[in-house]
């Protein structure tokens, strides 16, 4: 604590310098907690993963669609205990920017595949009885003030109606929710019952979107997998089944390699705060080289004279990361909150915390020990002269 | 009363431009306890480079120094900067003191090296100040100062870890004349009422007249 007003005068003999440097800092966690929490949101649809699950898809593109038939297939492979298929809607509500997932699903099968949904029990016997039925997330409800018992109009940008409308209506008759917050990201849908949407769509009747497999053991799940897949090979529909986590992981990959794009941006981000933060301190030791010498005139040790140096660096990298994560994790429920339930909720976790401290020591001792080296071999004679 | 300093046989050399440079040639000096030396002689005579190597700043080239029974042209880096801060006190012809500090927290500096608590710290800084009649202006920064009370906060520095030695370099040469009579006074005072022994290196034959004796270097030996 005694060196607490030699660390400040030397960190603001100059404000503006140091105050920019620090608002740089500040800018640079700020996005490494931001970047970090879309990568762990990326990352948590594997989280959140069952590993009693498995997708099963269309072999070559998860966007062509499988006969409603292979449903009977699959339920006769040993140790499959369950499954379910679900459509894609390609919703619109109101607007192009109110985008989420709806899908076509057989509600008893669906929400039995996902026990970790929440759902009262006369709702879930609602949306099973009703053909027209709808079900929504919790935050999804509370976003666009929808209420049980309301119709739900919504657009789809895939499916006609055998009218040629694109315009649907259903009835909302429940509501889904989860405990888990990781989970609680998949509940940001509509489900819809598949059995009046097979019969009004113009167009695909009798195919789904994907199936969803529940199997009894998770040892077996690869088993299982590859055996559904060998029932379809070489047929018109072949399938790729794959664990649920696996799927996840594939899926956010499809978007991008999420991890080594964080990764550049946050390496370019970093360089400059090297070059920036090292030439600050390099300039801020250059001027005080009369200061110093002076110290180590009244008996400051080498050793003492370095740390003091050091010191500054770990404060101002310190300060401004702590701000930056601070900030990032005060702003990521605003983030949350706009991004119209499309991607899945971002938080600054206990290990982007930690990562950001180790990130900021690392930063602080290569811009730190140089001009720290310089100011111990600082020869007091020379330093005061002017040499 | 023993001799606080003696020098024997000093020479000091630097070598600059892949030439090697003597300064000091075999400087043989002894100052008693609670002497008061001015060290006078032409620029480059070697007066600031003797102050140095008396005052612990640097080592010579050959020759010993011994200081209060102590040989400071044996010990190490670390070692001399202890001793510098347990013997000595500097005084600078430029103050240098640290602008962003306030003159409180500059006389505290040396105090930072000893076991002494925040309280402590600030009672010792603040009789130093008020020794050297500052004690009003404690709370300002140097460039809220006048030259000559920059120089009795540099005094007040020097003095606060109570210091066996006083080294001045050129204590007057940034101040008016009415200025620096004062501050000759008050390295006057602490020579005689607080017999701290004094080495200053200066050109001013007027600020010399306040030292107890006057020794003249030329080209890097003692007449």
């Amino acid at each position: 604590m005694r060196y607490v007003p030699l660390l400040s005068a030397g960190l603001f003999r100059r404000k503006a310098r140091t105050v920019l440097t620090l608002l740089s800092i500040v800018v640079a966690f700020l996005l490494f907690g931001m970047l970090q929490a879309v990568q762990s949101a990326f990352e948590s649809g594997a989280d959140a993963a069952d590993a009693k699950r498995l997708l099963t898809t269309a072999r070559y593109s998860i966007i062509e669609p499988l006969p409603m038939a292979h449903l009977k297939t699959i339920e006769r492979v040993p140790g499959v205990i369950g499954v379910a298929s679900a459509d894609w809607f390609g919703a619109r509500y109101q607007n192009e920017s109110n985008a989420f997932p709806v899908f076509a699903v057989d509600p008893a099968r669906y929400l039995d595949m996902y026990p970790e949904f929440t759902i009262a029990p006369a709702q879930r016997e609602a949306f099973v009885k009703t053909r027209t039925g709808a079900v929504a997330g919790q935050r999804l409800m509370d976003r666009y003030g929808w209420k049980i018992g309301q119709k739900l109009p919504i657009a789809s940008e895939i499916h006609a109606k055998t009218d040629g409308s694109l315009n649907w209506e259903f009835d909302l008759v429940g509501v889904i929710d989860a405990d888990d917050p990781a989970v609680r990201a998949n509940t940001d849908v509509v489900l819809i019952n598949v059995a009046h949407f097979d019969e009004a769509r113009q167009l695909g009747r009798g195919k789904t979107g994907w199936y969803i497999v529940r199997v009894a053991e998770a040892e077996q799940a690869k088993v299982i997998a590859a055996e559904i897949d060998r029932r379809f090979a070489n047929s018109p529909d072949e399938t790729k089944t794959a664990p649920e986590k696996e799927f996840a992981v594939g899926f956010a990959k499809q978007i991008g390699d999420i991890g080594a794009v964080v990764t550049r941006i946050l390496a370019a981000v970093f360089f400059t705060i090297l070059i920036l933060t090292g030439n600050t301190m390099a300039h801020s030791v250059r001027e005080r080289i009369p200061e110093l010498a002076i110290l180590k005139t009244l008996g400051f040790s080498d050793t003492r004279v370095t740390t003091l140096v050091l010191a500054e660096s770990i404060v101002l990298l310190g300060l401004g990361a702590g701000l930056g994560m601070a900030v990032a994790a005060a702003l990521l429920p605003a983030v949350n909150g706009s991004t119209g339930g499309r991607f899945p909720p971002l938080f600054v976790t206990a290990e982007t915390w930690l990562a950001a401290a180790a990130l900021a020591l690392l930063v602080a001792l290569a811009v730190g020990l140089p001009p720290a080296w310089r100011a111990r071999r600082l020869r007091i004679v020379d330093a005061l002269a002017g040499r | 009363m023993g001799d606080l300093v003696q020098v024997r046989g000093v020479t000091k050399s630097y070598r600059r431009g892949g030439e090697t440079i003597e300064v000091l040639h075999g400087v043989d000096l002894d100052i008693p306890r609670g002497d008061f030396v001015a060290l006078m002689g032409p620029s480059g005579s070697g007066k600031t480079t003797l102050l140095n190597l008396i005052g612990g700043l640097d080592t010579p080239t050959a020759g010993s120094i011994v200081v209060d029974g102590r040989r400071i042209d044996q010990l190490s880096s670390g070692e001399l900067s202890a001793w510098r801060a347990a013997h000595v006190g500097f005084v600078f012809q430029f103050y240098n003191l640290l602008p962003v500090l306030s003159a409180q927290r500059n006389v505290e500096l040396p105090l930072l090296l000893t076991s002494l608590s925040g309280v402590e710290r600030r009672r010792h800084a603040a009789v130093a100040l008020a020794l050297v009649g500052l004690a009003d202006r404690a709370g300002h920064k140097p460039k809220e100062l006048s030259g000559g009370q920059e120089q009795r906060v540099a005094i007040a520095r020097a003095i606060v870890s109570d210091p066996t030695l006083l080294v001045c370099d050129e204590p007057t040469g940034d101040l008016d004349r009415a200025t620096a009579t004062e501050i000759m006074a008050l390295l006057r005072m602490l020579n005689r009422e607080h017999g701290k022994t004094i080495v200053m290196v200066t050109h001013d034959p007027k600020a010399a007249e306040y030292a107890a004796r006057s020794l003249h270097l030329d080209k890097g030996t003692l007449a």
